[in-house]
């Protein structure tokens, strides 16, 4: 690898020992990061593990900490990041085939592509914005489920683009040429034979970004999701809440046993956020299997 | 023919497809049935208030341990905030902690919103610090209206300035924001009129973040309705204010359920209020939860820290909400010195 | 034979609009924020915008100076480049060239978790944990503060400096440095004055976007920091910055059409343009820096 390849340098004591204090620097200044987050974990679990029961997932928000349960914004989460992807998802993975697949290095495709770049880097409160100006007062949506689910939408879009490009790119031009020579149409080879060999990226990439949509709280709060939803939504229309806003209430309230309501609320959006990646793991090892 | 890799892939997309479109189908199938832009009728949507906001949660909450299919919704926006949104005709019941004001009911007015003004309960605005300040435990309303006018922005920053006694230090302020019902009260009652305060301080419509505020430094002073005094009595300390008038208690006082319901802790005792949309009560579930409010929150307003109806009253206020009587009892008299009970009954 | 064609053709043209549409998104933005900022700057006039220095535009003595919001999300994010750059740096050199292969391969996802985690848990973190750890250390520290939360999103941009600097550190030809140890240098004269040297571009590109996602952070700041537009460089004193200011109006009322409402989006307007020229800035930089190593 680098360095160790070649004999030790001939340096003076002084500088070799100078050159073991930095790399010792350095490995100490990156025990200190993940240390860190090990804190950063550990502190949450500390104040939320003992709360986390199955009351807890089952139960309504309350204003005594100890009744209080998390069951409406874990089923608004749910049902918000359901609809996004169905609202994402097929613009995206369409965008992304357009640019890959048939773009060109036309002017117009390639200020398509800044353009996205530079969504991606658009800080996500102004989605929110944009999400309460377009749907929930133009478009008159006021505060549901669709219209934080379409303000979600925006946001990931973006990402599930990028992502999709890249899954395609690496589908090797080989198969396409070989479709090609066989006769097929440009549509032909994409769908039956570039799309099925892109999937596993592709799904992994869609659950990269929805998990980042999951864990969006200021969008969401913009466009007025309110806190206090004691019930579970049941169509697009209804008033609701997610997972991050009602740690975000909790975490609000000054009392010590809300704190730990909030701590207990962060571990169930973690492992909902770990089950989404573990699921992207899985699905692209099971679709890349056939190769 | 296809490759198996495509077959599996096709596969995958077909019932994506599929998944999508049907999903799609139910969840625009039941958009169609709620009207649009509105929730479904089932949701009773309450707004205002961050003061008040503490009894209505608790009410709504045994409301719908009983009421399994009815939802409640309830925002804390503020009092001005809940307004706006009561005479756009969004909410069926607005929360406030301070009679309605002129523009507000002319918007309702001109909206057609006609409502039924309620009171539930008494409040006093508590003046908070942090437990380790030794020198602020009274105040008079000449310190806090020195302290919060307009004209102490930028200008009074220590403690110093207020009473000479007092240590050199630097006063980190917190308060309610614009929207709120005690922002309007306090200012009106401190400084004279409502909407006059200084505007570099931590203003939040959430009354938590203030308590959170005052609780982090020994330097802090806020005020904010005297529930989250009680919620938080561990991590706060009450400062006693002196209205300088001996005929309503002498001296400094504090806040407490008894010197709010006796009328001497001033000027910082009020009353609180819900304002039900009339058109909602055609519902039966609105009806049914302003019964449950009007016979059985007083128990919820006290254990929440406010101060409870006399029994007159709650009987006055009950006859109002069956009369179905419309309109403020604080049309144009704003502050005139009568009793609540002599309002129910004029 | 020509239905195919058709077909084929109306394919692209939908898949066409569906990458245009991307378009429309940002036209969306611009046209949502220009439009209530013009109506904004109809009534507040753009000089008392951009250079006021006191923001009260909901109280009784309107004024509508943003240099408070703009000085609390430049503190904020200042304390985080102090805290990301550094450690950043020197993890990316430490994974680069020193760190054996096992080290590197475990090390780098286990930082990009850090990036992964919500910001409303980073918010908790700081408020709960951070705060209370430093008002033992530095003295008058407010529960609201700069300095915390600046800190915890000094941890969350970290992996963004550290991953993206070693990308560009490890794409510098071995050549180099092996001349460079041909002269007899350190692996840490090397890595200092050759390496980060020759990877300039690329790791000035990664702090402008750090840079960028932390003035566009949200959460931490709205939790941890304050809501006290103030202009001041004292960090630990309650604060607040562009976008917390944005998240308050939006926790009441935003009626629209009132002056509040419009002040939400010109700040809007002031932050999408801020981190837009930043994101910019460091594009063009990774296109110098591909320039001179592609």
């Amino acid at each position: 690898m680098i360095g160790t390849a070649l004999p030790p340098p001939r340096t003076s004591r002084g500088r070799r020992l100078g050159d073991h204090l930095f790399a010792s620097f350095g490995a100490l200044v990156t025990l200190l990061a993940l240390a860190a987050l090990g804190a950063l974990l550990y502190d949450v679990a500390r104040d939320g593990l003992g709360r986390l029961s199955w009351s807890f997932l089952t139960s309504y928000p309350s204003r005594r900490a100890a009744d209080a349960g998390i069951l409406p914004a874990l089923a608004g989460s749910l049902f918000v990041v359901t609809l996004t992807a169905l609202i994402a998802v097929p613009l995206g993975v369409s965008a992304a085939i357009y640019l890959e697949e048939y773009g060109g290095r036309g002017r117009l495709a390639r200020l398509i592509e800044i353009n996205i770049a530079n969504l991606a880097g658009v800080p996500s409160i102004i989605y929110g914005l944009l999400g309460l100006g377009l749907f929930v007062r133009l478009m008159q949506m006021e505060r549901s489920v669709l219209a934080g689910a379409s303000t979600l939408a925006l946001l990931a879009l973006p990402v599930i683009i990028l992502a999709t490009r890249e899954a395609l790119r690496a589908v090797p031009p080989s198969l396409r040429e070989a479709s090609y020579a066989l006769g097929a149409t440009k549509w032909q080879t994409t769908w039956h034979q570039v799309l099925p060999a892109a999937l596993p990226g592709i799904f992994t990439g869609l659950i990269l970004a929805l998990s980042r949509t999951i864990g969006e709280t200021a969008p969401l709060i913009t466009i007025g999701a309110l806190t206090y939803v004691p019930f579970v939504p049941t169509d697009v229309w209804s008033p609701f809440t997610v997972l991050p806003i009602q740690i975000f209430n909790w975490v609000s309230r000054p009392q010590a046993a809300f704190a730990e309501n909030a701590a207990a609320g962060i571990l169930v959006l973690l492992v909902v956020l770990l089950a989404m990646n573990a699921c992207a793991i899985v699905l692209r090892d099971r679709l890349q299997r056939r190769v | 023919m296809h490759s198996p890799t495509e077959t599996r892939g096709h596969a995958s997309l077909r019932l994506l497809l599929i998944v999508t479109l049907s999903a799609a189908a139910v969840a625009c199938g039941r958009g169609n049935e709620a009207s649009g832009a509105t929730a479904p009728a089932q949701v009773i949507t309450i707004d205002g208030s961050s003061t008040v906001f503490p009894v209505i949660e608790a009410v709504a909450e045994e409301f719908q341990r009983e009421h399994r299919g009815t939802r409640v919704t309830v925002g804390s926006s503020g009092t001005g905030g809940g307004f706006q949104k009561f005479c756009r005709g969004e909410t069926d019941i607005s929360n406030a902690s301070r009679p309605i004001k002129a523009t507000e009911i002319e918007a309702c007015t001109k909206q057609g919103i006609e409502y039924v003004e309620l009171p539930i309960g008494y409040d006093g605005i508590a003046i908070v610090v942090h437990p380790s300040n030794t020198w602020a435990s009274a105040m008079t309303v000449a310190d806090l209206k020195k302290l919060w006018e307009p004209s102490a922005q930028g200008r009074i920053t220590r403690w110093s300035q207020i009473r000479p006694d007092w240590p050199d230090r630097e006063i980190h302020l917190f308060g309610a924001g614009v929207d709120s019902g005690t922002f309007e009260y306090f200012t009106e009652a401190i400084a004279g009129k409502a909407g006059q305060s200084r505007g570099d301080y931590t203003s939040s419509e959430d009354d938590n973040v203030i308590v959170q505020g005052v609780s982090g430094g020994p330097d802090a002073l806020g005020y904010f309705g005297y529930a989250y005094y009680e919620q938080n009595r561990d991590k706060l300390k009450l400062v006693a204010v002196d209205d300088g008038d001996d005929t309503n208690g002498a001296g400094a006082i504090r806040p407490s359920p008894e010197t709010v319901a006796n009328g001497t802790y001033r000027p910082l005792s009020r009353p609180v209020f819900v304002y039900a949309r009339v058109s909602s009560m055609d519902r039966p579930e609105i009806r049914a939860f302003l019964d449950f409010l009007l016979d059985r929150g007083q128990p919820l307003v006290r254990e929440v820290g406010y101060v409870a109806l006399t029994p007159r009253e709650q009987e006055l206020v009950r006859r109002r909400y069956s009369e179905r009587k419309t309109g403020s009892m604080f049309a144009g008299t704003d502050h005139a010195p009568m009793t609540l009970e002599q309002r129910l009954t004029r | 034979m020509r239905s195919r064609r058709i077909f084929e053709a109306v394919i692209e043209r939908a898949l066409f609009l569906c990458a245009a549409g991307s378009i429309l998104v940002t036209a969306g933005i611009v046209l949502v924020l220009l439009w209530e900022t013009a109506a904004f700057l109809g009534e507040v006039p753009i000089r008392e915008f951009l250079f006021g220095t006191v923001w009260t535009p909901l109280f009784y003595d309107k004024q509508f100076g943003v240099l408070p919001l703009v000085a609390g999300t430049l503190l904020a994010s200042a304390i985080a480049m102090a805290v990301a750059l550094p450690a950043g740096l020197l993890i990316a050199i430490y994974l680069s060239e020193y760190a054996p292969a096992p080290i590197r391969r475990t090390v780098r996802p286990v930082l990009e978790v850090l990036a992964g985690v919500p910001t409303v848990v980073y918010g908790y973190f700081a408020l709960q944990f951070v705060t209370p750890l430093l008002q033992q250390i530095v003295p008058g520290l407010a529960g609201f503060n700069a300095l915390s939360p600046g800190i915890v999103m000094g941890i969350m941009i970290l992996p963004l400096v550290s991953s993206l600097s070693e990308d560009a550190m490890r794409s510098v030809p071995t050549g180099l440095r092996e001349g460079a140890y041909a002269l007899g240098a350190t692996r840490m004269q090397t890595a200092l004055r050759v390496v980060v040297p020759a990877a300039f571009s690329g790791i000035s590109a990664a702090t402008v976007l750090a840079m960028s996602r932390a003035v566009g952070e949200t959460m931490i700041v709205a939790i941890a920091a304050g809501q006290q537009p103030r202009l001041t460089l004292d960090p630990r004193v309650p604060i607040e910055t562009m976008t917390a200011y944005i998240v308050q109006v939006s926790l009441g009322d935003t009626p629209a059409g009132t002056l509040e409402y419009r002040t939400i989006f010109a700040v809007g307007m002031l932050l999408f343009l801020s981190t837009f020229a930043l994101n910019l800035m460091s594009n063009w930089l990774r296109g110098r820096f591909r320039q001179e190593y592609a």
